[in-house]
């Protein structure tokens, strides 16, 4: 099918927009982690832009998104503020967090972006409550829970299908199988790991797997999903087929995986492939894209400079927010 | 005044909570077994399967749900069934409930409750007679309540409603049939207060839950052997109230802590760590410890009873640390 017969081209350009942008920003957090201005863990979203952009623009302003700590994407697609965003990763007090989660920790509960976690699995208990408060105040109102493929690992994850689908609740479990966990290949760690979107079949969820490298399909894929769990189906699994471009963390040094087996993938780059058939299909001229590319050029480079020109947390912030009563 | 069980205080407690829409109780057995120590008869019928919820045995979930709902908005009350299963769920309540509030500058709230039984000397053994509120009083965010008598129970869960962090609220096993008196008018015992539920003169005997009941005993005899002690009962160990505990060591000039877990580590080693800070200068003598013994819990009858602190171990304690 050709793109503007699913899409209006301001909305296919908007897909191309977020996921520009969040290329970009991770490319400038791989900079200013090398410089110094931003410390500790940081996890790059780079080749997985699709999946974000695609699967969050299917939902609704109302609708939930929790995430593991491989959250910059996510967030951003979710609407945050980039410059928000790129304060807390530089620990400044203006960060979405106020400095005090970091790259793993964003949030922003005003757009429901309800938290990176840093912890394997450790984000699904939390979407299963967001559903079930949901499903019990009879909101309208969905949760996304992104994981990756080694989070099937964990307990938490069985524990979490079954009490969703026990209790019938709106949630998606948003699986990306970047085919590794840090530096495990997923066939070294899981049994079942060729196909991971049926471990939904034993609690009889709705499953369906997708190609993540293509935002168009994340999104038809996340559409029927959405549909299925607003009509009150209960929960639904996606797993989308990925690749991470870069390092685990930029600790990671990637010595156990093929070089040949990166650069297949990096053929199927998500934007790249996205850029070509805009102008194979006349959706876009070059010069148009140039022109976005432009922009959001612009507004990571201004996300650094507000960062950077930000004050870090005064001294009494380490004492706040412990705890909400006395 | 009434005459009511530990059991009863908590059951009256839920069904006050349960008047707010927002709060909702769920657990293992909670339904239609009525829990397992009762405190839940009748509440499937009363008030539904929405608002009463039986979970599958799966705590890290029922613990991780109950947080994701309390951030959401909602009031969940959360029965883990003891507080050994509590392992389970660790990484939702320390890594994620008691962390949200922080980590996300202040965005998040979680008023989760997660009721849960602690204690030894009900013959169940070294898997299912562990007293760790300690450890969840060391972590900064959540707040654990250790009740000792059935008014005590009725005002710290009603304080625990008023709170806007999630709370650990800890049920001793040997306490659900102890009988207390308690108002029918409405109060609130609060959070961080400890109370002294004994004045005496000579020393300050320092626990909380079940040992604060030893305690008492202990005190009487003591009594009766010409010693004068005050008993300290913390009713929440987190907030600790330093200030009751230390003003009573100043007065005094002695201090016996006891508690019922294991000395390394134990919660003790902190009011003993408060007790030097603020009133070295006013001790006669150093500060006794008495703990659990440090094996894992036996089975056997008297094994289990020499492994558990009473009250011939604090009177020892006491009249040591007196110099008798
Ligand atoms: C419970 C837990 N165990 C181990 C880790 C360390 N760790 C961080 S990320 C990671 C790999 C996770 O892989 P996956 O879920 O596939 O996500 P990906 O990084 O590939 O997106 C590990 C082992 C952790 N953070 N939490
Ligand atoms: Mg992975």
């Amino acid at each position: 099918m050709k793109l503007q017969e699913t899409l209006e081209k301001n909305q296919l350009l908007d897909f191309y927009r977020q996921m520009f942008l969040i290329r970009r920003f991770e490319e400038m957090s791989a900079e200013q982690y090398t410089l110094g201005n931003i410390r500790g863990f940081l996890h790059l979203y780079i080749g997985e832009e699709a999946i974000a952009v695609g699967a969050i623009n299917s939902l609704l302003p109302q609708d939930y998104v929790v995430t593991h700590y491989r959250d910059h994407g996510h967030a951003l697609a979710k609407g945050m503020d980039p410059n928000a965003v790129m304060a807390e990763l530089f620990g400044k007090s203006t960060g979405c967090s106020k400095g005090k989660g970091g790259s793993m920790h964003l949030f922003d509960a005003e757009k429901r972006f309800m938290g990176g976690y840093a912890i394997v699995g450790g984000q699904l208990p939390l979407a299963v409550g967001l559903a079930l408060a949901s499903k019990y105040k009879k909101e309208d109102s969905l949760v996304m829970c992104f994981l990756g493929d080694g989070a099937i690992n964990e307990g938490e994850f069985h524990e979490s299908l079954n009490l969703a689908s026990l209790w019938k609740l709106p949630v998606i479990f948003f699986v990306e199988n970047n085919l590794y966990g840090m530096g495990a290949a997923v066939d070294q760690t899981l049994v079942f790991h060729d196909e991971i979107y049926k471990f939904a079949r034993a609690y009889k969820m709705p499953t369906a797997r997708v190609d993540g490298m293509d935002v168009m399909k994340v999104m038809e894929a996340t559409k029927k999903a959405v549909e299925s769990v607003r009509g009150g189906g209960g929960p639904y699994l996606i797993e989308a087929m990925a690749y991470r471009f870069r390092g685990h963390s930029m600790a990671d040094p990637i010595e156990y995986r093929a070089k040949a087996e990166e650069e297949r993938w990096k053929k199927k780059d998500p934007i790249v492939t996205f850029n070509k058939r805009f102008v194979s299909e006349k959706v876009a001229t070059k010069k148009e894209l140039d022109q976005l590319e432009k922009e959001i050029e612009e507004i990571v480079e201004n996300a650094v400079k507000f960062a950077d020109e930000s004050p870090f947390p005064e001294p009494d912030a380490l004492y706040e927010d412990v705890y909400g009563s006395k | 005044m009434a005459q009511i069980t530990f059991r009863e205080a908590i059951s009256r407690a839920l069904r006050e909570a349960m008047q707010d829409e927002r709060v909702f109780i769920m657990g293992q057995d909670i339904g239609s077994y009525g829990g397992a120590y009762a405190v839940t008869k009748g509440f499937l019928a009363e008030y539904g399967p929405e608002r009463i919820r039986e979970t599958p045995i799966a705590e890290s979930v029922i613990s991780g749900a109950g947080a994701g709902a309390a951030i959401a908005g909602l009031r969940p009350i959360v029965e883990l069934m003891t507080i050994n299963f509590s392992f389970l769920a660790m990484d939702q309540i320390i890594n994620h409930a008691a962390k949200v509030r922080y980590m996300s500058g202040g965005q998040l709230t979680c008023p989760l409750i997660v009721r849960t039984v602690t204690g030894g000397g009900a013959s169940v053994g070294a898997t299912h007679s562990q007293s760790l509120e300690g450890w969840f009083a060391s972590v900064p965010g959540l707040r654990v309540a250790v009740p000792s008598t059935p008014y005590d129970a009725l005002g710290l869960f009603r304080s625990s409603l008023q709170q806007e962090d999630p709370v650990i609220f800890v049920e001793h096993a040997l306490l659900y049939s102890s009988r207390g008196e308690v108002p029918d008018e409405p109060y609130v015992v609060p959070f961080g207060k400890a109370d002294i539920k004994r004045i005496g003169t000579d020393v300050t005997i320092v626990a909380y839950a079940r040992m604060a009941m030893v305690a008492m005993r202990a005190a009487e005899e003591l009594e009766s052997r010409g010693i004068s002690a005050e008993v300290v009962d913390l009713q929440t160990l987190s907030p600790l109230d330093g200030d009751t505990v230390a003003a009573s060591v100043q007065k005094t000039n002695h201090a016996v802590v006891v508690e019922e877990t294991w000395y390394t580590g134990g919660f003790g080693a902190t009011v003993v760590g408060l007790i030097q800070e603020r009133v070295f200068d006013y001790l006669n003598a150093p500060v006794a410890r008495v703990a659990g013994v440090e094996v894992p819990m036996p089975y056997s009858r008297h094994l289990e009873q020499a492994s558990i602190p009473d009250e011939s171990r604090i009177i020892q304690a006491v009249e040591s640390t007196l110099g008798r």
